[in-house]
């Protein structure tokens, strides 16, 4: 019998922890074949971050350090620094990215650390069970903004992948998302590319993916997908932000 | 052996440097920034790690991953900036991480001042990170002393596997003393730093670090395997001085800069037919409670503990002392360093500063 699929080694055996229908999984599975196909699993080493992916390091099958909230960019540093010839990534969500964590992301990314960071924007904070986070769009009704996000109260949601293309360090920068089938297949090259440019040493890398929170939106998985396309997607377009690769071609 | 004359934070730098240091991560905060501003130039030079950083959380968790990785991490920072760092020490506690961590004091709260203080003995004993851990803590008083302990302090943070802080005063830092660097260090046997995310290619088991444990069960479980190894560091590392203990009418309790002054008043005393002993505790966590219980001084009138802050070893010195003799407290704050004649004074009064 020919076995036409199987799960990658880049994943452990342990049972994602994550809710039904959430697409955190599918980037974990995404990341994880990345680095199985680059052959990479044995030199690298994860970041895991505070959120719903706090467990990532019991689901990567590489060595991984757990990192205090919004302080993964430090630590993945401090390893990076000190291993330079290995593969090191972060997994943050938006609460730890964009709102506590984001003078140390921003920095990592100006000293153009040669890392790769996978950045899960899911307008909420998963974890805490659905508070309002500084992507969360406008009108958007969370545990903290009952009656919607207003810009004048909370602020506007603030667009990451536009604020890092500014910075000079960034090597490749794209916003992905997995709503689709063609997009899960899109989101697997950016990610691809981007641990292919840390592997020659580009500098810092970032792909932003929107991604779903059925639970915490109070939605189907299917409506959840639906709302990232129609709703997400207008105010956090998919696109290419940076690509220093391509510039070199010119 | 090489005497050179030597500025206190250099020393540590250079001391670090001895001691094996392969990562430092700072942030700039008056008086220690010839720590990092020492280190930026010779780490790069020999091919080592220096980041300065965008702020002291970040520092404190490069140095989380660079002693994950398995490096010697070290960073430097005075009283506000320790604050900072205090998230990341309860991590590296946790996740029994070994690292160095230097704290130059200046006078508090808030932004305080610049200039030397003992303000941060509770910061530092105590910490401001969450849940049951320790950091080990030495409180050296002279720039020599400061070098042999920064040698040391790595392999001690090896040992244990936990952060070992050296924590002087803004004087220690800023002044310059004839100092010998050749000084052998303690040896002792290392553990393989088997836990190291250096990839799996590079060791036979996939290796997490992390201190995350959602059962209780498991939790307790984690808190008492590090209680244990406290434990072990209070009988092995334990470190003090007694100095001039035999039959003293008073006995001093200071540490760092303040036992230095305190050095100088009791030869006045001595002059006066005033006999004074000092405790001088080394390593101030653990706290040096066996110096007390083995006082044996038949004409003691009381313990006086002087500090450069309002009085926070000396809640330490109560609970050693267990009630035994009077205690009395002389400190100044804010950045006053008493002078050995404060000293003096306080002891000629020393009814007047008992603590009730
Ligand atoms: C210092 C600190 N503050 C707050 C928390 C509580 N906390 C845990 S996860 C989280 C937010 C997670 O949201 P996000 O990063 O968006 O990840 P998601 O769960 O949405 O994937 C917060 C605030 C914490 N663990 N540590
Ligand atoms: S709470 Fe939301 S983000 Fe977290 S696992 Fe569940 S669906 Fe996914
Ligand atoms: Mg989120």
């Amino acid at each position: 019998m020919e076995i036409k699929y199987k799960k990658t080694n880049g994943l452990t055996d342990t049972p994602l922890s994550y809710c039904p229908g959430c697409t955190h999984g599918i980037v974990h599975k995404l990341v994880a074949e990345v680095l199985a196909e680059l052959g990479v699993l044995g030199e690298t080493i994860a970041i895991a971050s505070v959120g719903c992916s706090v467990f990532s390091y019991k689901f990567f099958n590489v060595d991984a350090v757990q990192a205090a909230h919004g302080r993964a960019c430090a630590v993945a540093t401090g390893v990076k620094r000190n291993l330079p010839d290995r593969i090191v990534f972060t997994y943050q969500g938006d609460g730890d990215l964009a709102s506590i964590g984001i003078a140390e992301t921003i920095h990592a990314a100006n000293r153009s650390e040669n890392i790769t960071v996978i950045f899960i924007n899911n307008c909420i904070y998963g974890m805490t069970g659905g508070q309002m986070a500084p992507t969360s769009l406008i009108g958007q009704k969370t545990t903290t903004s009952q009656t919607g996000r207003k810009a004048d109260v909370h602020g506007n949601p603030i667009h990451i992948s536009e604020m890092f293309s500014q910075i000079e360090g960034v090597a490749y920068l794209e916003r992905v998302s997995v709503y689709n089938p063609r997009q899960v297949r899109n989101a697997k090259k950016a990610i691809k590319k981007a641990f292919t440019y840390q592997m020659e040493k580009k500098g810092f890398t970032m792909i932003e993916v929107l991604s779903s929170c059925p639970v915490n939106w109070g939605m189907t998985p299917v409506d959840a997908l639906k709302w990232i396309e129609e709703k997400m997607t207008p105010v956090f377009p998919l696109k290419v932000f940076k690509d220093k690769g391509e510039e070199a071609n010119v | 052996m090489a005497k050179q004359l030597m500025k206190g934070n250099e020393a540590i730098a250079r001391a670090a440097m001895l001691g094996g240091l392969d990562a430092f991560f700072g942030y700039p905060i008056t008086p220690q920034n010839e720590v990092p501003e020492y280190l930026s130039r010779y780490m790069l030079e020999e091919g080592k790690v220096f980041v300065q950083s965008e702020s002291e959380v970040a520092a404190i968790n490069m140095v989380y991953g660079a002693a994950a990785a398995g490096f010697r991490a070290m960073t430097s920072s005075s009283s506000p900036g320790i604050a900072l760092k205090q998230e990341g020490i309860t991590y590296l506690c946790g996740s029994e991480l070994p690292c160095v961590i230097c704290s130059v004091m200046r006078g508090g709260p808030g932004l305080g001042s610049i200039q030397p203080s003992q303000g941060d003995y509770n910061q530092a004993t105590r910490g401001g990170g969450n849940g049951d851990y320790h950091v080990i803590v030495f409180a050296p008083e002279t720039i020599q002393e400061t070098i042999d302990i920064m040698k040391e302090a790595f392999d001690i943070a090896d040992y244990y596997r936990n952060p070992v802080m050296i924590l002087v005063d803004g004087l220690i830092g800023q002044m310059m003393e004839s100092v010998d660097l050749t000084k052998p260090v303690k040896k002792r046997f290392l553990p393989e730093k088997d836990f190291a995310t250096t990839g799996t290619n590079h060791h036979s088991r996939r290796n997490v670090v992390n201190s995350l444990y959602l059962e209780s069960a498991e939790l307790e479980a984690h808190n008492l395997a590090l209680k244990k190894k406290y434990d072990k560091v209070i009988i092995n590392d334990t470190r003090y001085e007694l100095i001039n203990m035999e039959d003293p009418d008073y006995v001093i309790v200071a540490f760092g800069t303040m036992s230095r002054v305190c050095r100088s008043a009791i030869e006045t005393l001595a002059e006066k037919k005033i006999r004074v002993g000092i405790i001088r505790p080394i390593s101030l966590w653990p706290f040096p409670n066996r110096a007390f219980e083995t006082i044996d001084a038949p004409h003691l009138k009381g313990i006086l503990v002087v500090e450069m802050n309002l009085g926070q070893m000396l809640t330490d010195v109560i609970v050693a002392n267990n009630g035994k003799y009077p205690i009395g407290f002389y400190g100044r704050a804010g950045g006053v360093v008493p002078d050995p004649s404060d000293v003096v004074n306080a002891i000629g009064h020393f009814k007047d500063l008992v603590v009730k």
